[in-house]
């Protein structure tokens, strides 16, 4: 057993727990936040080196053999999802300490923010199918209550739908995991594979893989299933709408792929068409909802949509290509995307609005923010030399070795939309003079809108910059030099798509 | 190595030009400069190892993975772009130090100009064709930030989106034309690439691989329809209209057809295409250059012209069509730079660039005169210039025509009749003539502003008088554009010949012309076809179009009511599921007996009856009681089946949920009906198939006959393993503990959730 396979499910857990502890103490509560999370990612990058060096690792809870008990396994694709939630984490917590009201921090911001890592860093790693579902209800419960915490208007209506439409996506998992016990009598993912191959029925097994599809699909915004993310996205604080924008997503995109290249390969020619045909119009309805936007964080959100189109495009080709390419666009996007969304809570905290039309002057005010938005944006809309120019590139040269060119000309049509957006945003907030200070009272948010002609501008603080700047380094640095990643990528995708070495590592030898 | 540390280099120079910018004060133009000449040194150093027939060549691993090395190759064509762009980058700096002197934001502006030049040089130096999209887009990029320089300006956003959008529609096409080139040629460098021109234009993809590079190209090289750009981008600062959007990016298309004419060249569906693309332009842009009256509008329209003439002569493909082609390239690029490096120097002094209101600008500002009237002649084609050696070029390339020579021969000599009329109004007409009061007083410029116009004339007389200079630099430019070395032969006479008389003509129209140029302005005026018809119409059009489909597509889909999510992701979920079922396993049929025992029919039947309850009752405290029902009656299934936990689990959660269900109720407002008879016949309508369509699953289930590994090892080893006989427990806290664990999580957030969401309300105004 690997201990490192427990920590990043007992860090974060620890933390909340303590963390509760010191329910009154706001300032304590930050520092321990930011310990946990900074020892989260530790563990997460040894986990990842763990499994880079020694092969897939597996952990048998309370010792029972698999597939008896529940398995945690971490292959490189696990690995590399808890190196990310660690990583955002860490930006998060930190991004908090500088924009997160107090009111809210002394009602639970901190232990809700670890147990949502919790659950996250749960789903990357749990090798049964149950479990999985477990560990997204703790993502559910607490993503719900960070969003409505504060219980402003607006929260409590996006929280709704927010829960309401998630509460459809258990629903339908649940149901396909217990109909999936009942044919293959087993919930481990590893048996599961070795024993959903011999069910003589396998119509019904590519059935219940329909089933997944679409309550994996509503936990990663796939069309036409995305409702609920661009109805709450933009509610919440920025640093909950951040940490959202970054992991939970990705984490119906990583049950996706798990269980489309472990589980259900029985028709690829049906199913995993099925996915490139959702992918498609995913990115297209994802990017056309984003240009109808005029806020800075419903923009985001929308482009959250389309790029999960660009994800499951590289499951849809299902080659090592294609899987090496969504793997390596998950990295890239959840950095992009995170600090995206920090940069959108950096503008509200100078101007104290998300408005477009009443940002502006931005680039004048702030010529370092300015830069620090444009690579994440660039990169997001795929120019080079930045990541997302490879992600998109790996994507493009896996669609035209298998001949797939609908979905590579639909990819790079999206990804010029996306460019029309991201300079919306930089024309209109960074651009454009600043408008004329309004005489209303400031809104909500602890920024204050200034006439930066007669005010020297606000200046922010290190926990509200230090996170955008590492992330927007990581972006230069997956693109400048892009090979050990895209290598790392390339190496978990032929892991997905051998599953024979899996499957080997969670049960042994066992016949 | 040394090639790569050239192009690199730039970036790395771009990042410290604020910085040296904020130490060097007025002479940073100067102390910037020095950078792109000693580029220029190091290239004019391997001239004379490019013209005896070596090729540089360097490579270093990038992401292999991808196939993507950062290599670059210095051949004739990539040395002579190189030169342009480091030479004129060079002038333009300087240009740049005395233009936008005491601007709050020259430091940034030499950073993005210098970004540009690394991008252009390893642009015209990639050997790895996906390296030399990076540097392409680079080039895009950065010419966005230029000609939004003045960013405040309304109309500068809107120029530097549409030269973006235009040249990155463009570079989407180009990046998809380049990868199904690697994968019909086997390979992502060019120097292989260039070995291979047979078997790719055999290959079925040589068709869309064309159609795609060429859209790149045209694109960026403002070929009609897309050159509607061009014009607006002069929105940007003047020495960015010299460097970028005439002498240098512009070109860059010219670069890409001329690198891969080897390649892709030669076909007819190449000659027809690229042909009738540069013929069409030629004309239109010189047409339409005679039509405006701002000098810089003037010029971009001309350069459109020049591109187009270009464009059209690598589409005729043959050895003199090179030729005269890779002549015109610099041609070009000396006049045309020094007449826009002129035209703002013209607006710097006097305030404006109306050639309407300015004239005799030659007493104030002789050497600025002198550079312009140079340059002006060299674009007219008139003889000892380069310019006219150039044009003697284009006319006997296009006299040889392979076919539609009559067609092709009028087309160039009525644009060059037009160039020619251009060349007064932007060149002579401001300087001669009567002196025109302007918004200011003018004086001759600066050393630094007439520094850049001075030596670019002066190359152009230069290079007229003594064609050898110029032919030792072109001819392994034609070498690599043609693909075999040739000799190039450049003179000032070409003896008497047709041609000599196509020059005469063109002179003596060109007169007519810009004598009539009024009497032609108006009449186009009249026929207002650009504004109607024109391409810049067709942009707003189509980017109209797709912001309406979006707003119309967010409106249907993202409507904001919960009721239609629901009802879309049930139905997705029902057709997906549905069709999968009766397509690939059909409809289950029940196996076995059918016979239910009395008791559970009418306990199914009551637990039916309840739901239908649920939905009907039109009071909640009625529906709440019917819920309670189903649920207890669910919870008496597992009694009978021999779960009691689970039934004792079921019977708490219900009456808790209906005590909590009844106590919200008194918060609630009226019940109200809000939907249609309709709509509640599609909602039952969804939820019975959705109700149905599960059955059918659990039907198809049962079965199966799974195997029973997991459960009966469960059952075997609880007693003895984990020491509990409730195998159900053990399950729960045992075998499964970490799932029990999870829950219990759950609960308490549920916990903390209920306490801060009744404890916490912020409202909007609050300060924090």
């Amino acid at each position: 057993m690997n201990v490192l396979l427990v920590l990043p499910i007992l860090i974060p857990l620890v933390t909340a727990a303590v963390s509760l502890l010191a329910w009154r103490r706001p300032r304590w509560q930050r520092w321990l936040g930011i310990g946990g999370a900074a020892a989260l990612l530790a563990a997460s990058l040894a986990l990842l080196e763990s499994v880079r060096n020694g092969g897939i690792q597996t952990a048998q809870m309370g010792d029972w053999p698999a597939p008896f008990g529940i398995t945690l396994v971490a292959d490189l694709f696990s690995a590399i999802m808890v190196v990310m939630a660690g990583l955002v984490g860490f930006a998060v917590v930190v991004y908090s300490t500088a924009t997160v009201d107090h009111r809210r921090e002394s009602f639970g911001y901190y232990p809700l923010l670890h147990i949502l890592l919790m659950g996250v860093c749960g789903a990357f790693l749990t090798g049964d199918i149950f479990n999985l579902y477990v560990w997204f209800e703790v993502m559910l419960i607490a993503s719900f209550v960070l969003l409505a915490l504060g219980g402003e208007r607006e929260q409590l209506e996006g929280a709704f739908k927010y829960v309401t439409l998630n509460l459809m996506s258990s629903a339908l998992f649940l149901a396909a995991v217990g109909i999936l016990y009942g044919v293959a009598g087993t919930l481990n993912m590893a048996d599961l594979a070795r024993k959903l191959p011999q069910v003589e029925q396998s119509g019904l097994v590519t059935t219940l893989a329909m089933l997944f599809l679409v309550a994996f699909g509503i936990k990663a915004a796939a069309f036409p299933l995305f409702f609920w993310l661009p109805a709450s996205y933009h509610t919440p604080p920025v640093a909950v709408s951040a940490l959202f924008a970054g992991l939970l997503t990705k984490v119906g995109v990583y049950a996706l792929i798990r269980v489309f290249t472990l589980l259900f390969t029985q028709e690829v020619s049906y199913t995993h068409t099925l996915i490139l045909a959702v992918a498609g119009l995913t990115m297209v309805t994802g990017v056309l909802g984003a240009m109808a936007q005029n806020e800075f964080r419903r923009i985001l959100s929308f482009h959250i949509v389309s790029q999960i189109g660009y994800m499951l495009m590289g499951l849809g080709l299902f080659t090592v290509a294609g899987l090496a390419g969504s793997i390596f666009y998950i990295m890239h996007h959840i950095i992009v995307k995170t600090n995206l969304f920090l940069i959108s809570g950096v503008a509200n905290h100078f101007r104290g609005t998300y408005q477009l039309k009443e940002l502006g002057g931005l680039y004048r005010a702030y010529p370092g923010l300015a830069v620090l938005f444009l690579i994440p944006a660039l990169s997001l809309a795929g120019v080079p030399p930045l990541s997302g120019f490879f992600a998109k590139l790996g994507l493009l040269q896996a669609g035209l070795a298998t001949g797939q060119y609908a979905i590579v000309a639909t990819a790079l049509g999206v990804s010029l939309l996306t460019l029309i957006s991201m300079t919306k945003i930089w024309a209109e907030a960074f651009w454009k003079p600043a408008a004329a200070p309004s005489v209303d009272p400031p809104a909500a948010g602890t920024g204050t809108p200034q006439d930066p002609s007669q005010h020297d501008p606000p200046k922010g603080s290190l926990a509200l910059f230090a996170p955008v700047v590492v992330l927007a380094v990581l972006t230069l640095t997956m693109g400048l030099v892009a090979e050990p990643f895209v290598g790392l990528a390339i190496q978990a995708a032929h892991q997905l798509m051998n599953p024979a070495g899996y499957i080997e590592a969670v049960l042994g030898g066992r016949p | 190595m040394l090639l790569a540390v050239a192009v690199l280099s730039g970036f790395v120079m771009a990042l410290a030009a604020p910085w040296l910018h904020r130490i060097a004060r007025s002479t940073s133009g100067w102390v910037l400069a020095l950078f792109p000449v000693a580029l220029t040194v190091y290239f004019a150093g391997q001239a004379g190892r490019v013209a005896a027939g070596e090729v540089l060549a360097v490579s270093i691993d990038w992401v292999p993975s991808l196939g993507i090395a950062l290599s670059f190759y210095l051949d004739g064509l990539s040395l002579l772009f190189a030169l342009m762009i480091s030479g004129i980058g060079a002038l333009v700096v300087v240009y740049a130090g005395g233009y936008l002197a005491g601007h709050a934001h020259l430091g940034r502006f030499y950073a993005f100009l210098l970004m540009f030049l690394a991008s252009m040089l390893g642009l015209v130096l990639a050997n790895n064709v996906i390296t030399l999209f990076v540097f392409w887009e680079l080039t895009s990029v950065s010419s966005y930030l230029l000609i939004g320089f003045e960013h405040e300006r309304e109309a500068a956003r809107q120029a530097a989106l549409q030269a973006l959008l235009v040249t990155g529609l463009g570079g989407l096409a180009l990046l998809a034309g380049l990868l199904l080139l690697g994968q019909a040629g086997g390979s992502m460098e060019l120097s292989e690439l260039l070995t291979r021109g047979e078997a790719i234009q055999a290959h079925p993809f040589y068709a869309p691989i064309l159609l795609l590079i060429l859209a790149g190209a045209f694109t960026k090289s403002a070929q009609f329809p897309f050159h509607f750009w061009l014009p607006s981008a002069m929105e940007a600062p003047t020495p960015v209209s010299a460097y970028l959007h005439s002498a240098t990016m512009v070109k860059a298309g010219i670069y890409l057809l001329a690198r891969f004419n080897p390649v892709l060249g030669g076909t007819e569906l190449w000659f027809y295409i690229v042909t009738a693309a540069g013929a069409a332009t030629m004309l239109i842009g010189a047409y339409l250059a005679l039509q405006q009256s701002d000098l810089k509008r003037i010029l971009a329209y001309s350069t459109m012209s020049a591109l187009g003439m270009m464009v059209l002569l690598l589409g005729l493909g043959t050895e003199l069509a090179v030729k005269a082609a890779i002549v015109s390239i610099l041609v070009h690029a000396l006049y045309k730079g020094a007449l826009f490096l002129v035209a703002g120097a013209v607006d710097h002094e006097t305030g404006t660039r109306d050639v309407d209101r300015l004239g005799g600008l030659r007493r104030a500002m002789p050497i600025t005169a002198a550079a312009a009237a140079l340059a002006a002649l060299s674009m007219a084609g008139l003889p000892p210039l380069f310019g006219f050696i150039g044009k003697e070029m284009v006319y006997e390339a296009v006299f040889e025509a392979p076919t539609a020579v009559v067609l092709l021969t009028g087309v160039v000599v009525l644009s060059s009749m037009f160039l020619l009329a251009v060349a007064g109004v932007a060149g002579l007409r401001p300087f001669f003539g009567e002196r025109a009061s302007t918004p200011k007083h003018p004086h001759e410029a600066p050393l630094s502003l007439w520094l850049g116009p001075f030596l670019l004339a002066g190359l152009g007389l230069f290079s007229g008088l003594f064609p050898g200079a110029a032919g030792w630099l072109v001819s392994p430019a034609v070498a690599a554009t043609w693909g075999q070395s040739t000799g190039v032969e450049l003179a000032l006479f070409h003896g008497w010949s047709p041609v000599l008389l196509l020059s005469a003509i063109t002179v003596a129209g060109g007169l007519g012309l810009f004598a009539g140029r009024s009497a032609c302005r108006r009449a186009a005026s009249r026929l207002a076809i650009g504004s109607r018809w024109g391409a810049t119409r067709w942009y707003e059009l189509a980017l109209d179009g797709i912001n309406r489909l979006a707003r119309a597509q967010t409106r249907f889909l993202q409507s904001g009511y919960l009721r239609y999510y629901l009802l879309t992701i049930i139905a997705t979920m029902l057709g997906l599921t549905a069709y999968t079922l009766l397509s690939r396993a059909g409809l289950p049929v029940p196996q076995g007996s059918l016979q239910v025992p009395l008791y559970q029919a009418v306990l199914a039947g009551l637990i039916l009856l309840a739901a239908l309850a649920a939905v009907r009752l039109q009071t909640r405290l009625g529906a709440v009681a019917a819920l309670g029902v189903v649920g207890y009656g669910v919870a008496l299934i597992f009694v009978l089946f021999g779960a009691p936990d689970l039934a004792m689990t079921q019977f708490l959660v219900e009456t808790l949920t209906v005590i909590l269900l009844v106590l919200v109720l008194y918060h609630l407002p009226r019940f109200a009906t809000l939907s249609t008879r309709r709509e509640r016949v599609r909602d039952m309508a969804v939820a019975l198939l959705a109700g149905g369509l599960m059955t059918a699953l659990v039907l198809a289930a049962a079965a199966v006959q799974p195997q029973l590994e997991v459960s009966s090892y469960m059952a075997d080893h609880s007693a003895a393993l984990a020491h509990g006989r409730n195998v159900v427990n053990v399950i729960l806290v045992d075998f499964r503990g970490l799932d029990t664990f999870g829950e219990i999580t759950v609960l308490a957030v549920v916990g903390i959730g209920v306490y801060s969401l009744l404890k916490l309300r912020i409202r909007k105004g609050d300060r924090p």
